[in-house]
């Protein structure tokens, strides 16, 4: 009876992910196997090209260097605000929320403005006499990854703060009352403490920008193609769907390897499971 | 009094990714309010025209009020088959199977282009099935995530024992859902549904697969307005969304506190 009543109240929300997520998601992967060309002849396409290999390695440093960037910046703040006192921390909070809330449009629409070839930034360099023509910095990869920084750093900020707060007093006050340095307890007690939520963060941050659309098409355009990118690009441009579901099969697979990686990595790592 | 042990050179350098998180909203911001046809900051004469413009433009009063329907019927959908699955995971945890709750929290480990992309291509186009409701159905899986888990959150600091009390005192299962748990469950449920909304609303990934002619929503319109016009109507509209975003952080506040979001 207990059994009927749980699965009553979850099959709705069971029935729509089934539906609507599982079924076409399993669909566009199984039709990359099912081409006239045989079973793998849509990777080795994928692989086979050049330029689509590039796309992919472009990618996957884009989305590092994002990721390695939003880390550190996003711990040390993180650290500050966990140690802010309680009205500063609720400000900082809010301020960290508002871009998170913010859409990525607007997000990026942000730097189009400031990197812009008659942009703040060149405007203001060229007033300050520091260059003379106003350099091009729209539709390069340093203005994908700089945008993408802003776009995931509340993210890596908000995910740190949680952790870092979750980590007890009595073991930091500990470890300075036996005489460690602030920096030692930093190092050996805080940052280890802090790993599985370094991780998480991590995979939130790759996998967002290993999987983003409109910051690499507004900002990188079609000088920095990025996975996603190209991916609209073969479904809605040239419409080669099949070269579209390959791409997808490879995000999927991409994404849930990190994930699952990154998991067992954090059980390794995780101080309190060790 | 913590503050003390932080090296000054860090809370610099805190004090500066908060100017590099809050400059380009206000840049944006000031943008919007010049005065001249194209982008430019600090604005050169203030002047609203550019919010007059927004709906003088027929496609983004359209594409608003899409926006608006798409993130209020999803979200609602995701709520009330949300809020069951949540009460389900929590109150009949061993009668159900584990990946029940990785099921649920799928929309978010799937790339949403993949799912995009997958809807048009095995619903809309394979199925013939009107566009629209691959759309409301996509944005239903995205926020479903967020009402599950913040639902859970509110349902795991709730007393069962007081809901089993109403039963055994004889109120029949959907009155005592109406009248017990979902007033000890409220700020949970809209906190559910802000978020749900704000993240519809804001929606690339999934909707520039499930838009074309005929059917936008608003942040896909920003993306096509952009591409052939460069003037402040975008920074218009997004200021827009920023209003949008403060309401939606005030109530927040008055409801969870904002510190729930860092959880």
């Amino acid at each position: 009876m207990k059994r009927f009543a749980g699965w009553t109240l979850a099959s709705p929300a069971t029935l729509l992910v089934v539906v609507f997520l599982v079924l076409p998601v399993l669909a566009t992967i199984v039709t990359t196997f099912t081409t006239p060309g045989g079973p793998f002849a849509t990777y080795a396409a994928f692989f086979g090209s050049g330029f689509r290999r590039a796309v992919l390695f472009r990618t996957i440093q884009v989305s590092l260097a994002v990721t390695v960037i939003a880390l550190v910046i996003g711990f040390l703040t993180a650290y500050v605000v966990s140690r802010a006192p309680g009205w500063l921390k609720s400000i900082l909070i809010i301020a960290a929320v508002f871009p998170l809330l913010t859409g990525v449009v607007v997000r990026s629409f942000a730097w189009l403005i400031i990197l812009g070839k008659n942009g703040i930034l060149n405007s203001t360099l060229i007033n300050l006499g520091l260059i003379a023509e106003p350099f091009q910095m729209l539709y390069t990869q340093g203005a994908v990854i700089v945008a993408m920084v802003y776009l995931f750093v509340p993210l890596m900020i908000l995910t740190l703060v949680g952790v870092l707060e979750s980590i007890p007093d009595d073991l930091i006050q500990a470890s300075s009352s036996l005489g460690a340095k602030p920096s030692a307890t930093f190092m050996q007690v805080t940052l280890p403490l802090a790993v599985p939520g370094l991780i998480v963060g991590a995979v939130l941050v790759f996998t967002g920008s290993f999987t983003s659309y409109a910051t690499p098409q507004l900002l990188g355009g079609e000088q920095v193609m990025m996975m996603g990118t190209l991916m609209y690009q073969q479904a809605m441009v040239t419409f080669d769907w099949v070269a579209a579901s390959t791409i997808a099969a490879v995000m999927v697979v991409i994404t849930i390897a990190i994930v699952a990686a990154m998991n067992a990595m954090a059980r390794r790592l995780n101080p309190m499971t060790a | 009094m913590m503050t003390r042990n932080i090296h000054p050179l860090l809370i610099a350098g805190t004090a500066l990714v908060f100017m590099f998180l809050v400059g380009p909203l206000i840049i944006v911001l000031g943008a919007a309010l010049s005065d001249t046809t194209y982008l430019t900051f600090p604005p050169q004469g203030l002047s609203l025209r550019w919010f007059e413009n927004i709906f003088a433009i027929d496609a983004f009063r359209r594409t608003i009020l899409t926006s608006l329907q798409i993130a209020l019927l999803s979200t609602t959908i995701a709520l009330i088959i949300g809020i069951p699955a949540a009460y389900a995971l929590n109150r009949h945890r061993i009668q159900l199977p584990g990946w029940l709750s990785t099921l649920f929290i799928l929309p978010v480990l799937v790339p949403e282009l993949v799912l995009g992309f997958s809807l048009l291509k095995n619903v809309a186009v394979q199925l013939n099935s009107p566009i629209y409701l691959s759309l409301l159905f996509g944005h239903a899986l995205i926020v479903l995530p967020y009402v599950v888990r913040v639902i859970s959150a509110s349902l795991a600091s709730f007393d069962f024992s007081i809901e089993e009390a109403a039963i055994s005192l004889g109120s029949p299962p959907l009155k005592t859902f109406f009248t017990v748990l979902l007033p000890n469950v409220r700020s949970g449920v809209i906190a559910a549904f802000i978020l749900a909304f704000i993240t519809s609303i804001n929606d690339v990934s999934i909707s520039i697969f499930l838009t074309g002619p005929g059917l936008s929503t608003l942040p896909i319109q920003l993306l096509a307005h952009m591409e052939q016009f460069f003037d402040p109507t975008v920074a218009s509209v997004s200021v827009l969304l920023m209003i949008l975003t403060v309401a939606v952080m005030a109530v927040v506040e008055r409801t969870l506190g904002l510190t729930f979001l860092a959880k």
